[in-house]
Formats: C-alpha cells, structure tokens, sequence
C-alpha cells in the first residue's frame, strides 16, 4: 500500500499525470484502507469494489489516450440519497427498500462525465432529518477523531469517509448545515454553495428550498475544483440558476495575502452556552485572517436568532409533503392492508423511523387548516428579514467568519431524547441555508480532547470565488487539514 | 400563533400524514412536538406587517420546457420497483371511491 | 314556498399537448399500460418536475376566448392528498395565483340567451388511471401527469339545461381553439358539479352539495335534475342539506354520499418550492390573442352578415367545428354559400347519418362540393342532377365533371334537339294548349313536364320554357 488514500484530489492528479500511480492503484489503497478501518467508522451502507476497479480501468485507459478530465480517475464517496442509475438509493430508511434507482442524478452525471470513480453509498441521517447520523436505519457511523462522539450530520458518513481517508473526497447535501457542521466535527472541508448553483435533480428533496448538494474534502482547492464539477444550469432542475461557472479550482493561487478584504465579525453568531474552546478557537482564527491582511469589520445579523424557528417550521412543511410519496404503493416498502389508506398508514409506521415521523407531523401541522398563517406564512417573512440582514451585511463586508457549531462533536447518544436540544445545534447554518447564499466550513483548531473544529466562512449569494479564496490563504498558512485521526 | 399554546393533536395530524403511530410514540411526540411549537412562537416576537413572504431564495421565472417527447422510463424497471404488479400495471388494494 | 336551485361547474379539460405538464413523457390514449411514465411523473425519489410551454399557451389561449383576463403574474402550489392515483401524494396546481381570472360566456338556452360568468381557470395536473379487478386496483399512470386545466364558473347557473348549454358552448369553444379535443369518452373532459337550493329571494346560497367527475353530459344533466329534487324535498319537508360530496349512480339514477363535511380533505396548500412563477407579458398575451381562432358565435354572424346566409343555416354550419371548417374550405372554391350550405345541410348529413361517419371521411372533398355547385351555376346540369352526383361521387368517388361528362348529365340547351320536343308535347295535348291559350299560363307547366319527361331530364328548364312560350304566344 502506497498510502495514496491520504492524499487529495490535487496531489493523486499530478501523480497520475506524472504516471507515478494509477487510479486502479488509488482505488485499491482506498478500498484495503476501507477495508482496514470502516469496520470502526462505519461510514459506508454499499461500496461498489468491482464497478469502482472496472471505472479505474476505464479512467486508466482514458488518460493514456490523453484525456485530462478534471477528475479523471479519483474515487468519490456518495451521500445515499442521491439516485445513481441502477444502484439502490436508501435515504439510511426502511422505506425505500428494494427500490433501484433508474436514473443518475445530474451531479452523478457530472461526476461521470469528469471521469469520477464512484466508490460507494455512505450513511447519512434518514432522509438528511438529524445532525449527528444517529436517525439511521441501516447502521451507526462514528467521528473518526474519536469513534465514541458523532461524526455530525446529516453528511456524516461522507465527513466520516474523508476524514477516515476512505475516500478521497465525497457529496453531500446542506439543508440546513448537513454538509458544514459534519465537516466541521470530521476536521474536513465542506461547501454549502449557494440555492440554484447545483441542480438538485435526482437528489432525494428534505426541503426543496433549501436543498443543496456540495463536497466534502481535505483541503479548500480540492472542494473547489468538486465544485466546479458539480455547478452549472440544469434545465431538469426550475430553482437551477442560468449562470456561467467560474474556474473555482484554477482560481486559487499560491498568494495568501488577504489584502484589501473585509470580513465581518457578527455578534449574534458567538451564541450563548458556546464551548468557549470553540470560541476562543475561531477568534483565533478570525485573528489569523487579520494577520493575513483581512480588514475585520463588525456585522449584525439580528434575526438570525429566529432561524431555528423558522427552519423547522418551513422545513418540516417541505419535508411533510416531499416525503407523502414515500406509500409503498409504486416502489420500496409495503406493509399491505386492506385498502390503500390502511396500507399508508402501516408502511409509514414501519418504514420511517422517529425522527422523519416527527417532522413529517410537525411539517403537516403547521399547513393544516387555520394554522397556515400563523406558521408557515409567518415563517415565509420572517424568512425574508433574514435575507435582508445578509444583504445589509454584505453590504459592510466581503465575507462573515463565523463557528460552525457551538461545541464539537458530542457523544452517541448525548442528544438522541431531545428533538429540541439537537435542534438547537443549527443556529450557526441555518440562517445561510434560508437566506440562500453560501458558505465554507474548514478546521481551524481541535479541542482540548483533540476534537476538530471548524471555522465557518460565510459568503454573499454566488460569491463562491470570494470564500474559497479567503479559505484557500487560511489553509495555506496553517496546519489543521493536514492533521490525520489515529483511529482506535 | 395563540392556537398553538394548546398544543397539537399529534393522533389527528399523523392521520392526516397517514402514519400510525403506537400510543406511546403518539405520548412522546405529542411532548417533543408541544416543546418545539412552544419553542416556535419566539417569532410572534415580531412585526412582519409589510413584509413579503420569502418562496423561493432567487425566484426566476418562466422557466419552462418545449413541448417535445421525451425518453420515458424501461417499463421493466417500472414493475420491478413496484410492491406489487399485475400485467404490466401497479396493484393495489382496493380503492374505495374518494 | 317556491325554491331556486343555483349551479356551478368546475370544468377538468385535457389540452392538446404532446407532452404531459411537468415531464416529457408522451400523452397517448390507450397506450401499453405505464409505458409513457418517468421518475417525475411516476414521483420517485429525486426527480423536479419542468413546466410545460405549451400547456401554459394553452390555458391562456383557452382563457383569452373566454373572455378571461390573463393573469400578469401566477403561480404553482401543491395540494396534498393521499390517493394511489396521485403519484406524489400531491397535486400541482394553482390555489390563489391562476393562469386566467374572469370570464363570461353567452349561450343560448332553449332560444333565450343567457350570459354565464367564469372565476378562473387554473392549470393543474391530471391523475393516473384506476382499474378495478376482484380484490384489488390497477394502476395505470400514463395519464399521470398530463395537463389538465379547471375551468371553475361562478354558481351562475339556475337549471341543468344551463348546465348543459354551458358545458356544451365550453367544449365547442375548447375544439374550435383546437385548445382540446374533449373527447368525453376518453376522460378528456369531466366535471364537478356544485347544486344548491335555496327559497326563492333568500339571498345566501343553501348547502353546496359536490357531484364529482362526471364526463357524461346525459348523466351530468340526469345527477343535476336528481339533486335538485332532492334537495327541494328535503327542505319543503323542513329539513336541511348537508353540504358533502356526493357520487352520482347511472344505474339507479340517484346521487350518494361520499363524504361528509366532517370527513372533508384538508388540503395544506402551500406554495410550490420546485417551480417558479410565470409572468405574461402583455405583449405574449397580445401575441396570442392574434393567433385565436373565429368562434361559432363569431363565424354565425360572419356568414350572416357576410356570406347572406340564413339565421338557421349560420347555426347549423357551426354547431361543429369539423362541418364549419369544411364549409370553410368549400368556400375557397365557389361564391355560392346558400348552394354549399343546402348540400351540406342536405345531401351531406343525411349521407353522413346513413353511414355513420364524420364530414371529415366523405369522399366528397369541399373542392368537389364546389365544382358540382359550379355545374349547376353554369346551367350545365340541374340541380336534380347536381344530388345524383354528390350521392355516386358520397358512395363511390370520382370528379364531378367525368360523372357529369359520362353519364350523360348535362342539360340539352340546344335549340334544334328542344324544338323537335317541344313540338312534339304541344302536338300530343291539345287541352293544356288550349287552356294556355285561354289565359290560364300555369297549364304550360304540364308542356313543360312533357318535355322534361321526353328528355329524360336533361333540357334546360329555362330554355324549354322560352321555347314552349315563344310557339304558344306566337
Ligand atoms: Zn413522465
């Protein structure tokens, strides 16, 4: 073993061009390497060794006809909600059992047409409702920092993965913070692009206004170059936005000087009952950036303390009626009754699990009749006074630093009996997720207990270029990305 | 939001998202979901008179498609994924009318 | 007491797309069962639906010819309900921002015209197909998906012969905008139909009672009539109406409950996430409302005022949309509407009844009809002639002219072969000659049959009647 699963997306291209490996090499480190650990993390639900090693070849011989796809030849882990043609697709619920997906997802299209390798499904809260990969039917995934702590969520298995060095990068999905905040736990970087960048087709929808698939990986340039891979106008997708994509990979360069940038600092995000680790490590990267020439400037973001309220109430609502086809009656699970509402009934008692039922109850609630106003529609503008802070902020600045989470990994099981309390975690992500703009997590400290943490870098709707960049000088000028777990 | 201080009737809701739920879940949930609703009505904290509701993050419009057929799915695959089929359609119990 | 019943119609019409409203799986009757499905409109995981142009063409054009303002801005909400037929367990439609607000229609109801008024009409999305077999349903969801707009009236309606002129003028108007072809028996026009009754000047509605999806109109009509009964009973005898949805049953002839108001949907409408709004600008609206089609309405008037047409004949021509359009045709070959129109009226539907087809299968083309109305015009064969040859060219085909040419049909106007026959009739009935020659002018007719006869009809009336009074006034 060449060690090549440790590497990143940058490091195994220059290798494979250079000839120094090839991609049936990388794919066999990565599977040895999941085979080695992923009975302790368990990140995966299906890896795909003999369809990833028949890719690899095929990746081989591409490039030695010459061809310099973008990712030619790099395995890549998948959230498993999202549909890849002829593979299950399990949402980690009993209820889409049996079901075969009869379609790529067009970023797995993306994925394929830039000579991806697609490794396997990793585990992920059921149907993206948790933050911490504990609401899984199908298997429990642990932080690979430390396998009695969560690994976050929903993302977890995909941070997990990367973090394991059982991939070398992976999708996820942000609806609320489901790619940032286990990315944070994971000590990876992650993206939460901005709403319409990447087309959501074929991605199972929690929450279709917020939905948004992004990557997950070592270092800021390889999300960048992911990313790339994954944006661009989708006419399958009505919320994908008609856009040019810049080159984010090419974009980021050796200069790290953050000169002539304002980020702003908004009080609201040092929240209180933070970890004060966590606080005193982000601040120290905030002092960082400074050192780096960034101009620190003082930013309010007054009602993004109402954005947990208004997250599970617009969510839920979504959620409520995305997942009203999941009825045993065309695919996946069937619980059978007597006639089609006594076979809904029994089907969605077996197949989802509580946390999804939670939510769905909640979700169908808020739109019933004569509660309508006072929640959902009460929700929609408050939705809007979030955006409008974003906008006067961005106003100020260039992009707001912020933590990701209030406290670092916490242990399996801390938080499994109170709905409310998990809730709670999402303070920091969420507001992004409803104004719609996007956002960068990367490690910016660990914690006493040796814990990731991870510094979030906040930027205006399609301002991609600006917080990889700004994530990208950080990066080059510390040394956290490059800290490995010692699993045990 | 007053109606929300008396709480939801979590048995009737899950009818209406047709999911049985156990008397125990119904108990738990109805707690869980009471905290969260309670929780919720911070926003009656504010105005929002004058505001318009947000739908959509970047509304466009008229985003629409020709008129041209398309592929359609392998009808195998189609029954294949199905519970249950019957020549080639999807069997279900009986439909009672609406 | 004396009671009235009021009426409102909300009106599912399939449009004429190729593809269905949010996929583009193709819309095709009677195909393979689930052949024309996809992961959108099948609801699988993942899959967005994408709004269809031309169904949005569609419901505007169908709205510009109802009289409906185009909504400048509208746009799409889901509505949730669990029913097997329904793929995604929601409905995509349209609550409070329709394509088309407004609108009115004027019909003739038994010879009185009534003016009826439209709220809106909204676009939405048909269900899947159920079958019912021995302990089970079988679905079918080509139909899923497909467009289908609601065309919702005011309860403006008084009695089922409103309804029916109604629902009758929606149809012909929806054929002639070739909006759809709402074909009944292919579920491509339904209705649900609102009753209500109520004591005459009491001014709130009584208890809305719903009768769902009917396609029938003799049905729609028998449910309404049905219902009507039933309700003023119930109140003459003191009761009251619940307002529920009601199912109607062709065999018995009566209406039953489905649900009750307690039992009633909640629906949760909520703005769609996975479409965005539609603006019209004016200058589209403008665009299309250049491209509508004449109406029935509009055509009567036109081939009254223009083409000199009876009242009745206007009427008849365009009851249908395939009759007015052939005549249409016709009249790009000749000038002789009223000609066109007794054939039409004539010969053609007797024909077309005979032999139970549509004006659209007859061998005899417009073109044809206006070359035997030419024939006759020129004099060069009677009219008597000129329905011979619509019947053999009708049952056997062939080109007016060869027919007329080889079976010997013209009209003999020559003078020396109308001597020897009209001599020959006044020579052979000196009573009618002498009756003439009394003044009495009306016995030169009999001549007149004389000829014809002995010319086995094809003497120029004209000019045997030139011939027999410049010899008898002589
Ligand atoms: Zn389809």
């Amino acid at each position: 073993m060449a060690d090549l699963h440790k590497l990143t997306i940058y490091e195994l291209s220059e290798k494979l061009a250079a000839g120094a490996c090839t991609s049936v090499d990388i794919v066999n480190d990565v599977l040895a390497s999941i085979d080695a650990t992923d009975g302790k993390v368990g990140a995966y639900l299906t890896i795909d060794r003999a369809s990833a090693l028949e890719q690899a070849k095929v990746a081989d011989a591409l490039r030695a006809e010459g061809s310099t796809l973008p990712m030619l030849g790099i395995p890549v882990a998948i959230k498993d909600l999202l549909n890849v043609k002829g593979q299950p697709c399990t949402c980690s619920s009993k209820i889409l059992e049996g079901y075969t997906a009869p379609y790529d997802a067009t970023v797995i299209a993306k994925l394929r047409e830039a000579g991806t390798v697609l490794l396997g499904r990793v585990n992920m809260d059921e149907f993206a409702m948790g933050s911490s990969t504990e609401n899984a039917a199908l298997g429990k995934t642990s932080n690979p920092w430390n396998l009695k702590h969560v690994p976050g969520g929903s993302s977890g298995g995909s941070a997990a993965c990367v973090a394991a060095d059982e991939a070398i990068a992976a999708l996820g999905s942000d609806t609320g913070g489901s790619i940032r905040q286990p990315a944070a736990f994971c000590g990876c970087v992650g993206v939460k692009p901005t709403y319409g960048r990447v087309s959501r087709y074929g991605l199972t929808a929690f929450a279709s206004s917020l939905d948004q698939i992004g990557p997950i990986s070592k270092t800021v340039k390889d999300s960048a170059l992911l990313l790339e891979v994954l944006c661009g106008h989708d006419k399958m997708d009505s919320s994908s936005i008609d856009m040019d994509v810049p080159a984010f990979g090419k974009s980021l360069t050796a200069d790290t000087s953050l000169a002539g940038i304002k980020l702003g600092l908004p009080k609201e995000y040092f929240v209180e009952g933070m970890d004060p680790e966590v606080e005193k490590t982000v601040r120290d990267a905030v002092d960082h950036c400074k050192s780096l020439g960034a101009e620190i400037v003082d930013v309010s973001l007054p009602h993004s303390k109402y954005a947990i309220a208004v997250y599970y109430i617009i969510a839920t609502a979504e959620a409520s009626a995305n997942l009203a086809r999941f009825d045993g009656i065309r695919y996946g699970l069937r619980v059978d009754g007597k006639d089609p509402i006594e076979l809904y009934g029994k089907t969605r008692a077996v197949g989802f699990g509580s946390e999804v039922k939670r939510r769905i109850i909640l979700g169908t609630y808020v739109l019933s009749s004569g509660y309508y106003d006072a929640y959902y529609l009460k929700a929609q503008k408050v939705r809007t006074l979030i955006r409008n802070d974003f906008t006067a902020a961005f106003k100020q600045c260039d992009a707001i630093l912020a933590p990701v989470t209030p406290t670092p990994a916490y242990k399996l099981g801390e938080k499994t009996d109170d709905p409310l309390k998990m809730y709670l975690d999402d303070i920091l992500t969420t507001p992004v997720n409803l104004a719609g703009n996007c956002a960068l997590s990367l490690p910016c400290g660990f914690s006493s207990s040796g814990l990731p943490i991870g510094l979030q870098i906040i930027g205006d709707s399609f301002a991609e270029e600006t917080i990889l960049k700004i994530g990208h000088a950080y990066e080059q000028t510390t040394e956290w990305h490059t800290r490995k777990p010692e699993i045990s | 939001m007053s109606e929300a201080n008396e709480g939801m009737d979590v048995g009737y809701v899950a009818k209406l998202a047709n999911i049985d739920l156990t008397t125990e879940e119904t108990a738990l949930f109805q707690g869980q979901l009471n905290q969260v609703l309670h929780y919720v009505e911070q926003l009656n904290e504010l105005d929002v008179g004058g505001v318009e509701p947000t739908a959509h993050a970047f509304p466009v419009y008229n985003v629409l498609r020709k008129d041209e057929v398309g592929t359609s799915l392998n009808h195998a695959d189609v029954v294949a994924n199905a519970p249950a089929a019957t020549d080639g359609e999807i069997r279900v119990p009986k439909i009672l009318d609406q | 007491m004396q009671y009235e019943a009021t009426i409102g119609l909300e009106t599912h019409v399939m449009q004429k797309t190729n593809t269905k409203m949010f996929c583009a799986c193709k819309y095709e009757y009677g195909a393979e069962p689930n052949t024309h499905v996809c992961p959108v409109c099948l609801g699988y995981p993942g899959a967005l639906p994408v709004m269809n142009e031309k169904a949005i063409e569609l419901c505007c054009k169908a709205g510009l010819l109802l009289g409906c303002e185009i909504n400048p801005y509208s746009k799409w909400d889901r509505k949730n309900y669990f029913y097997p037929d329904m793929a995604k367990n929601y409905q995509i439609t349209q609550a409070d921002q329709p394509l088309c607000l407004g609108g009115q229609l004027t019909v003739d109801v038994d010879g009185e015209m009534k003016t009826f008024t439209i709220e809106r009409i909204h676009q939405e999305e048909n269900a899947a197909k159920n079958t019912h077999v021995a302990g089970a349903s079988l679905v079918d969801y080509n139909r899923a998906g497909t467009a289908l707009m609601e065309i919702v009236s005011n309860p403006c309606m008084h009695s089922a012969e409103d309804a029916l002129a109604y629902m009758t003028a929606v149809k012909q108007i929806m054929q002639y905008g070739g909006i759809s072809n709402c074909d009944q028996e292919k579920g491509q026009m339904r209705s649900d139909v609102n009753v209500s009754v109520r004591p005459v000047g009491q001014k709130e509605l009584g208890a809305k009672v719903e009768i769902k999806n009917m396609n029938s109109f003799a049905f729609i009509k028998e449910a309404i009539e049905y219902e009507i009964d039933r309700q003023t009973a119930l109140l003459e005898s003191g009761g009251t109406v619940d307002q529920e949805t009601r199912g109607y049953d062709p065999d018995r002839g009566e209406t039953f409950t489905q649900r009750t108001k307690e039992n009633a949907h909640d629906y949760r409408y909520f703005p769609e996430p996975d479409l965005m709004p539609v603006k019209i600008p004016a200058e589209q609206i403008e665009q299309w409302r250049s491209e509508l089609p004449e109406l029935p309405a509009q055509r009567r008037v036109r081939y009254v005022q223009e083409l000199g047409l009876p009242e009745y004949d206007a009427g008849v021509l365009t009851a249908d949309m395939a009759t007015s359009d052939w005549f249409e045709q016709a009249m790009r070959h000749t000038k002789n509407a009223k000609a066109v129109s007794n054939f039409i009226m004539g010969e053609m539907m007797r024909l077309l009844s005979e032999q139970n087809c549509s004006i659209s299968e007859s061998n005899v083309t417009p073109e044809k009809l206006a070359g035997i109305v030419a024939l006759i015009d020129a004099k060069t064969i009677s009219t008597g002639a000129g329905k011979q040859v619509f019947e053999i060219i009708f049952n056997d085909g062939g080109d007016p002219k060869a027919i007329v040419e080889e079976r010997g049909m013209a009209q003999v106007s020559d003078d020396s072969a109308l001597e020897g026959w009209a001599d020959e009739a006044i020579a052979n009935n000196p009573k009618p000659v002498e009756e003439y020659k009394a003044g009495n002018p009306a016995s030169i007719n009999f001549l007149m049959g004389q000829v014809m006869k002995a010319s086995r009809g094809k003497a120029n009336p004209g000019a045997v009647m030139q011939m027999l009074k410049q010899k008898l006034d002589r």
